[in-house]
């Protein structure tokens, strides 16, 4: 490889910067347990908390800033959303402890939280 | 400033808007924030063309359009952090002279996703965001390298103006 002797340092950089990537992202892989509850935070406050137990649809937010947001067989997803993007549309559906959905335009997160062995199981409402 | 100046900042930024604007019709892949950056060819071109200094304010002036012209008010924080923390990191790799526009603009890749992904953390209070940051990270090394690449060749091949 030409580009390899000529281009040390840029090869050098590249690899550390695909090395720690990939290990975060095998971390982040490895640890992830499924997730107890949808939090739904609008503008940094929370507004809701879903167990991911219970199927439910929800219209979130007011006037022409609305998300759909269904809980289905243990995942949450926003079927639909009035933003111009699309984004969270586009996302699909999250089951991880610590993955989100977010709506820049509406500031708003769906999160996922309570993974592991306590997580709803022991709530009775 | 001379008259072939403006004229190449002119050029460069209306470049820089046109690759924004083209990149805008591809739609976003399952991760938001993964692309290619390709306004990063005018800056790239314009870090080893004409300077650092006039690489920042190309980007600032393409930011601040491209919000004007397509966003809105919450995207330009994001953007000028990304874009903010590209140029410094660019520039400071650009000056060590031990790497090749694809080194530089490997490290503006991931310091523009990097910058995007904090401001957006602190804007909505979250660190949940966090989850995004290795996906990007890979994406812009990529992405950084292929533009890095393309704008190495433009640099060489496009004729200098006087």
């Amino acid at each position: 490889m030409e580009w390899l002797k000529t281009h040390r340092n840029d090869a050098i950089l590249i690899a550390a910067l695909l090395l720690a990537g990939g290990a975060l992202l095998l971390w982040l892989g490895l640890t992830r347990q499924a997730g107890g509850f949808a939090q739904v935070r609008i503008d940094g406050e929370t507004v809701l908390e879903l167990p991911l137990n219970e199927d439910a649809e929800f219209v979130l937010g007011e006037g022409e800033h609305t998300n759909t947001l269904v809980i289905k067989s243990g995942a949450a997803q926003v079927i639909a959303a009035d933003c111009p993007d699309q984004v969270c549309v586009r996302q699909g559906a999250v089951r991880y402890n610590g993955e989100s959905i977010v709506c820049l335009p509406h500031k708003l997160i769906v999160s996922i939280e309570g993974g592991g062995s306590n997580g709803v199981d022991g709530s009775t409402g | 400033m001379k008259a072939s100046k403006v004229a190449q900042y002119g050029l460069l930024t209306a470049l820089a808007l046109v690759l924004s604007y083209l990149e805008s019709l591809v739609p976003p892949l399952w991760v938001p924030g993964v692309k290619l950056g390709l306004p990063n060819l005018a800056i790239v071109f314009a870090l080893y063309r004409l300077g650092w200094r006039d690489a920042c304010v190309i980007s600032l002036v393409r930011v601040v359009l491209v919000a004007l012209l397509f966003g809105n008010g919450a995207a330009l924080a994001y953007s000028v952090a990304g874009a903010a923390l590209s140029l410094a990191l660019m520039g400071l790799l650009k000056r060590t002279g031990k790497f090749s526009s694809v080194g530089v603009s490997v490290a503006g890749g991931v310091a523009h996703n990097a910058g995007q992904i904090l401001v957006a953390m602190a804007m909505l209070e979250t660190a949940r965001l966090a989850w995004y940051l290795p996906v990007l990270w890979i994406s812009g090394t990529i992405a950084g390298v292929l533009i890095g690449i393309v704008s190495g060749i433009l640099v060489k091949r496009v004729p200098e103006q006087k």
